[in-house]
């Protein structure tokens, strides 16, 4: 005979506003099996807890029901809480009473009642539940970064330096991400190479960091504490071990077709390349649809000229496997295309550019050598009309919803140096709203106003256009003025919306990991758990959780990996106990459950079995507690019942249902 | 092939050297439009209060007209092109638009006909390079200005007719049929429209700018297909201002007289 104690939460008025919270606790009072139930404003409290294990030792309780949020806000806490008075944890049920029911009715007599009716299913439910024991699995004392930009790269700095090995893939030639073709950054100014390649040198330099670069990620399989990963080096018919990185086969390619990547294709490379000079690591890569001898079997003088023999055009792609314990998600993101805005002239003008691409024009190292030059005709440009939200913001269906959050800053800093080193320029920065929150961003943005004489206008550009005699002629609205402008400009610079990088979606789909409309992956919490993935062992750093700048992104990669690092520190992690299990006396061995478990954490046997009438072989399913999931989708399959969840059984949800319906 | 046609008020009137011209040009490429009996004006502009209905239903008649006769609903003018393809995405795709109109004139339509403009037809039916071999009288040397203006084009998720900011279907037409097609900024930008009635200062400025861009652009006459457009880029244009239809007319070798 269970003896259940009920405790109704006000959560501050977060429940009790809507909700008559002692009325919910008499009522409940009178259910089958309850000798408890209280009200308390914070039941999460360190007093609340205090009430909870009084009650489970003075009544000798044998289940709890607490009303209160969801589950997945404070199920583990109450759990605890039992646990410390010497109830088995798994005999706690929530029922939520906030998010499905105080936050959204208004009527309190009907907020009431549903609350009670929420109650009294947790109630019929607690009455089934058997006490459950959680499993063990060993932790692969390994992380995998899967990104190599400055997220990916402060991730597995941290995870190294603490003693653990981490491995990062990066698809790229090279590991450096975006900040590696930025100039300068916001809001100190300071050269984003000269902070960057020094921890790019350190990745690759720390003992326990293994680099896969221009490596994509195969295949996942596993769960928390043991992934098991599949990376396929991509082939690039130069081996590293070899390569002494002198260059001289890329100065021998005869083939300087292929855009510049690294430059945004402002200018050319040769078909076998090293992205820029700082690349990490310093090793070339071919370039097969460029590759003279790909493509006409002639040629091959970069391996006529490679003194340390390293080029191979036969090589072929490599897959490497390896087991991790935690997994960090670190893809970055890319500027939008702006194949739909024809009004901004960009696919038409050449001397329309997006933000990046401005970006490599003020590089010392990019295609001007860093000499502000406009790509129609190499002359200097006089005005130069910046346009933030290009596609940020955007709700015409063309762009992306969101605030893109780094474009104000990285505006106002292209206007700033450019006026810095060309006093005779004009500078204007069309904007809908300056969003500058920040330490020192405002300040920033002020300088580029008032002591930059930069001229922002709050509005804006409807049409970029030529006026027939070669002149660009940007059309806007000054919102502020309410008039229409035409300004003659010499380069338009466009502020691209961002967007998370292309393979985030297929990477998500290999890692179970859930993801927002936009593509962003989802946090477990977007306040209290935002470094992590709802799926266990799998965390997030960076852009592809949601728009950053650097210092945020540094700030998160560096709490990914102390998430990592608690993981990797556990020499044995508790399995969920609510997995299923099958009933050998019923199991017909259809296979229909193992056709649709998507975790393979069902195999068959064949066993002996006695229902009474005898023993005989048969063929049974078996589960494997360590690789299940809980996810309950064999108990649905099962066309004969065998198959059931521990913690959430058929007995269990029909009586729920009951509940709900008396 | 035959299409119903939906003509429009502006074309029995200000605007019947654009019915003439395309009914000629039809007939020379073997199309035939069956003008859909007792049609009712379009209304020319599509009503914008999500409220009003009661304008939307002369087009709902046409829309179901042409279903009922199982052809595609073809029409010359960018306006009543603009109202009828808006009406017919009500119909398809607002549960509200469609009961409303449904209950009130007992129609049972929900946006089933295909609407197509004069210019869709010779992209996707006939073909441009299919006309192309049709052109007896190629426009050679002759540098057209084709201007889109607005309600061709825009709403583009609505319309669908083309890119609303950079199109290409009309200088695709203008090369198919041996003239030069003169690619202008200010193809698609707004002549004023009915502001010719209460502000012409707007319209005048609006159509300068047109004009001005196309001839900066080197071109020496401007095609449209909407009425409107055609008559105030006419008031202020010291470049020849003519249908799409009636250059049609003139490549065919039919001669612009007879259209």
């Amino acid at each position: 005979m269970q003896r259940i104690g009920v405790f109704v939460c006000h959560c501050g008025s977060n429940i009790a506003a809507a909700v008559d919270v002692k009325q919910v606790a008499e009522t409940l009072k009178n259910e089958p099996n309850v000798v408890f139930a209280a009200d308390y404003p914070y039941m999460c409290s360190e007093n609340g807890q205090q009430l909870i294990r009084n009650a489970i030792k003075e009544n000798q309780l044998t289940g709890v029901v607490v009303c209160s949020c969801s589950p997945r806000m404070h199920e583990a806490t109450f759990r605890k809480t039992a646990e410390e008075s010497g109830l088995n944890p798994y005999m706690v049920e929530i029922a939520n009473i906030r998010e499905q029911c105080s936050w959204i009715h208004k009527d309190r007599m009907t907020a009431t009642a549903k609350a009670v009716v929420l109650g009294r299913a947790a109630i019929a439910k607690v009455r089934l539940n058997a006490p459950l024991t959680a499993g063990e699995s060993p932790v692969v004392k390994r992380a995998l970064v899967i990104g190599g930009g400055i997220a990916g790269i402060q991730t597995a700095l941290d995870i190294a330096e603490a003693g653990y090995p981490v491995d990062i893939v990066e698809k790229k030639p090279t590991i450096g991400g975006k900040m590696a073709q930025l100039d300068k950054t916001f809001p100190t100014l300071d050269c984003a190479a000269c902070i960057l390649t020094p921890k790019m040198v350190e990745a690759a330099q720390h003992e326990n960091i293994t680099l896969y670069t221009y490596s994509e990620i195969e295949e996942v399989k596993g769960y928390v504490g043991n992934f098991r990963v599949k990376i396929r080096k991509k082939a690039r018919y130069v081996h590293e071990d070899l390569c002494s990185g002198c260059g001289v086969c890329t100065q021998k390619c005869p083939s300087r077709k292929g855009g510049n990547e690294f430059n945004l294709s402002l200018d050319k490379r040769g078909a076998i390349y090293i992205p820029f000079a700082q690349a990490i690591p310093n090793v070339p890569v071919i370039d097969t649809e460029q590759c003279l001898k790909f493509k006409t079997g002639k040629c091959g003088l970069c391996q006529m000229n490679c003194a340390a023999k390293a080029i191979d055009f036969s090589q072929q792609d490599e897959i490497v496997e390896q087991e991790y314990g935690a997994i960090v998600a670190a893809t970055g993101f890319n500027p939008i295309s702006l194949d739909k805005f024809g009004e901004f002239g960009y696919q038409t003008y050449p001397d329309v550019v997006t933000s990046l691409e401005f970006e490599r024009i003020l590089n010392a190292a990019g295609p001007t050598k860093g000499h502000l030059e406009r790509p129609s005709d190499g002359k200097p440009p006089k005005t130069l009309v910046f346009v933030q939200c290009v596609g940020s913001r955007d709700t015409s269906g063309r762009g992306k919803e969101y605030c893109s959050k780094i474009c104000c800053m990285y505006t106002a800093k292209h206007a700033m140096l450019v006026r810095e080193k060309y006093p005779d320029t004009e500078v204007y920065v069309f904007y809908i709203d300056v969003r500058t929150p920040g330490k020192n961003f405002d300040e920033f943005y002020r300088r580029a106003v008032e002591q930059y004489g930069v001229h922002y206008i709050k509005g804006m550009v409807g049409k970029v256009y030529d006026d027939g005699a070669g002149h660009l002629m940007v059309r806007a609205s000054d919102l502020l003025a309410n008039e229409q402008l035409t300004i003659s400009a010499d380069m338009v610079i466009l502020a691209a919306a961002t967007e998370p990088d292309k393979t985030a979606r297929s990477l998500a789909t290999m890692l179970t990991a859930s993801m927002d409309t936009n593509d962003f992956f989802t946090e477990a919490h977007p306040k209290l758990r935002p470094v992590e993935s709802p799926t266990a062992g799998v965390f997030l750093s960076g852009f592809c959780q949601g728009p950053k700048d650097i210092p945020e992104t540094v700030s998160q990669a560096g709490a990914a990996a102390v998430k990592v690092i608690g993981l990797l520190s556990k020499n044995k992690l508790k399995s969920n106990p609510c997995v299923a299990r099958s009933d050998s006396l019923v199991c017909s061995g259809c296979s229909n459950c193992e056709k649709v478990c998507p975790f393979g954490a069902i195999t068959y046997t064949e066993a002996e079995v006695n229902d009474g009438t005898g023993k005989e072989i048969r063929r049974i399913a078996v589960v494997n507690e360590a690789v299940c999931h809980g996810c309950g989708a064999c108990t649905v399959a099962c066309p004969s019942g065998a198959m059931d969840l521990k913690g959430f059984s058929s007995n269990q949800i029909f009586a729920e249902v009951d509940a709900i319906c008396r | 092939m035959i299409y119903d046609y939906y003509p429009g008020c502006t074309l029995k009137n200000q605007a019947s050297a654009l019915e003439k011209s395309a009914m000629t040009a039809a007939e020379a490429l073997g199309v035939e439009l069956r003008e859909l009996p007792e049609w009712q004006c379009c209304g020319g502009v599509y009503p914008m209060a999500s409220n009003e209905n009661a304008h939307k239903l002369p087009s709902v008649r046409a829309l179901q007209s042409a279903k009922d006769n199982g052809r595609d609903l073809l029409t010359v003018c960018s306006a009543c092109y603009h109202v009828l393809k808006s009406v017919n995405y009500d119909m398809k795709n607002s549960d509200t638009v469609r009961n409303k109109v449904r209950s009130y004139a007992e129609i049972d339509y929900g946006g089933e006909t295909r609407v197509l403009h004069f210019l869709e037809m010779l992209r996707d039916d006939i073909g441009f390079e299919a006309l192309r071999k049709k052109v007896t009288n190629p426009l050679t040397g002759q540098r057209i200005a084709p201007y889109y203006g607005c309600l061709i084009l825009r709403p583009s998720a609505i319309i669908g007719f083309d890119d609303a900011e950079n199109p290409r279907i009309m200088e695709d037409y203008i090369t198919s049929l041996g003239g030069e097609a003169v690619v202008y900024p200010f193809r698609n930008e707004c002549c004023g429209g009915y502001m010719a009635a209460e502000n012409q200062t707007l319209t005048e400025k609006k159509c300068r700018d047109i004009i001005g861009s196309a001839k900066a652009h080197g071109a020496d006459c401007i095609i449209t297909a909407c009425p409107l457009c055609y008559y105030n880029l006419k008031k202020y244009s010291d470049i020849p201002v003519r249908y799409f239809t009636q250059i049609l007319c003139e490549a065919l070798g039919i001669g612009e007289d007879e259209a």
